[in-house]
């Protein structure tokens, strides 16, 4: 405990004194929070969007569908899960619900899209059922915003200790240590506590700076988001030390953790959902620890999820804290021979 | 003298390249022993497997007749040949991070006296120049008070002055009754230092021995010196005598005053003549055909 507190603090300093990279750290959101501020300060959609109730196939059903909403700026978004559904319609993330079995159809009275749609089913021969909900209105800034904050996170995980124990096996710091009674937990622990301990104040730097300028949507605890942020901070720290537990290239530890960290941009719903996706796809993204971190806190923000509500999320998130964990451990060279 | 190391057929391979072959050696305690050889000869190699840095390949290695375990970083002091050290943190800073690595220390205030750390102790480690660095990493090899000190290196790069420097604090760690294994190609350094000395060429110990022993069995005449001209090296062929033709003639000698008469009856230009003992550099020569610092 003595050796990964030394190493914690001495790690610590190294970060808040290094000007440039802290400054850096807090420039960095500051980028964010006005790109953020400036791409949403119009968030109007273009198209309207429909979801369709049991489909098997999006064309099949596209054929069923009413043709008055089978336009060309009507799209349609398949779900197999009525609950999901109806907390769409309910924040308005989709205009108009349909369920073509038993032709009845779900609206949010607030929407003003839905709205419209009804009017242009109205237009039908046939006779649908209305079914009217209630909700507030989640823009896309509000979906949006877990994805901002886990994209940071990711950046300053993957990054932030992937790269420092390169130039430390490269510079031989890793070698001098090796000499020491400090093993490789304990270097490896307090690289990974003092690396979550930047990630977390950055995350709340970038949250607190967005809710000033966007008032973006918060229901949920905001304990539970640190708890979220925390495992989703280790698991992708843990995941980083994997990537650079041998190398001393700091060309190929930029290669792999790019690689790594790609997918997770494209995949993990940062930007949009992949309720559309082919399952292969959303399988894929089940296996990316910034899917869970960031799945997690939209469910926190936005539905005011509870712990018992997301456990299975955070679960994920420890199991690849510890696998990832123990094959870094296993995998860990302090010096490439 | 009680034993505190003993290296035994140790051997490290990579891939084909044998790196360490069949290395055997004893250390008593509270000796220098200098490691010798010139560059890939296998001498950083041996001692990080001592270290416990690399793993050997084959072969044993026992501290005090047990065979190392875990604990052997408390009681050794590394300095190894050049090591970056924390970003960011002062000379002072650094210490103190090391000292609580460790279980038996060293007192920070009497390493900084020791090693002279006084004038930058409270910069920045990335700051100071190179041979303030190299004492600072001669204080972090002593900061657990340990038993037996490797220093492999350690004035390389130094300025003469800061040699010097050096060299007397290693003095001083000598007398404390600490065990030195130094490596090192600075034939001065070894001479001034060493107790022991093993010299180690393509991994393997081609001599060992103190450093008067190993000149005196291996060399029974002296250096006779003169500046090369051709007409020396004629007039030299023609009296028949050994010498060598490099920067300048050496005449090998048994008995420097029958030579020097021979070569003065032979009217041989002296005006350059100078004499000397033979050196560990030439007792590398002559047992590798190469210069140390190959």
């Amino acid at each position: 405990m003595k050796n990964f507190l030394a190493l914690l603090v001495a790690r610590n300093k190294e970060y808040y004194r290094d000007k440039g990279a802290l400054a850096w750290s807090f420039i960095f959101p500051i980028f964010i929070i006005m790109a953020f501020t400036f791409a949403f300060s119009d968030n109007q959609p273009t198209i309207f969007k429909i979801g369709v109730l049991q489909p098997t196939d999006v064309n099949t059903t596209a054929d069923k569908l009413p043709k008055v909403l089978q336009a060309d700026y009507i799209q349609q978004l398949p779900f197999d899960d009525l609950d999901k559904a109806l907390s769409r319609i309910k924040h308005h993330q989709i205009d108009l619900l349909f369920d073509i079995q038993k032709k009845q159809y779900w609206i949010n009275k607030r929407s003003s899209a839905g709205q419209a749609l009804e009017v242009l089913l109205s237009t039908d021969s046939r006779q649908y059922h209305k079914q009217v909900i209630e909700g507030k209105e989640i823009r896309y800034v509000d979906w949006a915003m877990p994805g901002v904050l886990g994209m940071n996170l990711m950046f300053s995980a993957l990054f932030g200790v992937g790269f420092v124990i390169v130039r430390y096996r490269k510079n031989g710091v890793l070698k001098r240590l090796q000499a020491t009674p400090v093993t490789a937990l304990e270097f490896l622990a307090a690289q990974v506590i003092s690396r979550l301990c930047v990630i977390i104040t950055v995350v709340t730097i970038i949250y607190i700076g967005c809710d000033l300028f966007i008032d973006f949507l918060m229901i949920g605890n905001y304990w539970l988001l640190y708890v979220i942020a925390f495992l989703g901070g280790f698991s992708m720290i843990s995941f980083g030390l994997v990537l650079t537990s041998r190398t001393e290239s700091e060309e190929l530890a930029g290669g792999l953790l790019n690689f790594a960290s790609f997918p997770m941009l494209l995949l993990s719903e940062l930007w949009f959902a992949l309720d559309s996706a082919p399952n292969w796809l959303i399988g894929i993204s089940q296996l990316l620890p910034l899917t869970h971190t960031v799945q997690a806190a939209r469910e926190v923000m936005i539905n005011g999820a509870t712990l018992a509500d997301i456990s299975h999320h955070l679960w994920a998130l420890t199991f690849m804290c510890i696998i990832f964990l123990f094959i870094a451990s296993m995998l860990f060279r302090w010096y490439r021979e | 003298m009680k034993a505190i190391l003993e290296v035994q057929e140790l051997c490290k391979y990579y891939d084909k390249t044998i790196a360490v072959n069949n290395i055997s050696f004893t250390v008593s305690e509270g000796i220098c022993l200098g490691l010798l050889g010139p560059n890939g000869a296998g001498k950083t190699t041996t001692v990080e497997m001592i270290e416990g840095i690399k793993e050997p390949s084959s072969g044993d290695i026992l501290y005090r007749g047990e065979k190392r375990d875990k604990t052997f970083s408390q009681v050794a002091g590394i300095q190894f040949q050049s090591t970056a050290m924390f970003s960011f943190l002062t000379v002072k800073e650094t210490l103190k991070l090391f000292h609580s690595l460790y279980a038996h220390t060293s007192s920070i205030e009497q390493l900084i006296e020791t090693c002279d750390l006084h004038d930058f102790i409270d910069k920045y480690t990335t700051k100071i120049s190179g041979g303030q660095k190299q004492r600072l990493l001669l204080a972090l090899a002593l900061i657990n008070n340990p038993d037996i000190v490797f220093l492999d290196e350690p004035t390389t790069g130094l300025d003469p002055q800061s040699r010097r420097h050096f060299w007397q604090v290693i003095k001083q760690i000598k007398q404390q009754g600490k065990t030195i294994l130094l490596t090192t190609h600075y034939m001065e350094e070894a001479e001034y230092l060493c107790d022991q000395l093993l010299i180690i060429d393509k991994g393997q110990v081609i001599a060992e021995g103190s450093p008067e022993h190993l000149l005196k069995s291996h060399f029974n005449y002296n250096y006779i010196c003169l500046d090369a001209s051709l007409k020396t090296q004629t007039q030299l062929e023609e009296l028949g005598v050994k010498f060598v033709m490099g920067d300048q003639i050496e005449i090998y000698s048994n008995n420097i005053e029958f030579t020097l008469q021979q070569l003065i009856q032979h009217n041989i230009n002296l005006n350059s003549l100078r004499v000397r003992s033979p050196t560990l550099e030439d007792l590398f020569i002559k047992l590798t055909g190469s210069t140390l610092r190959d």
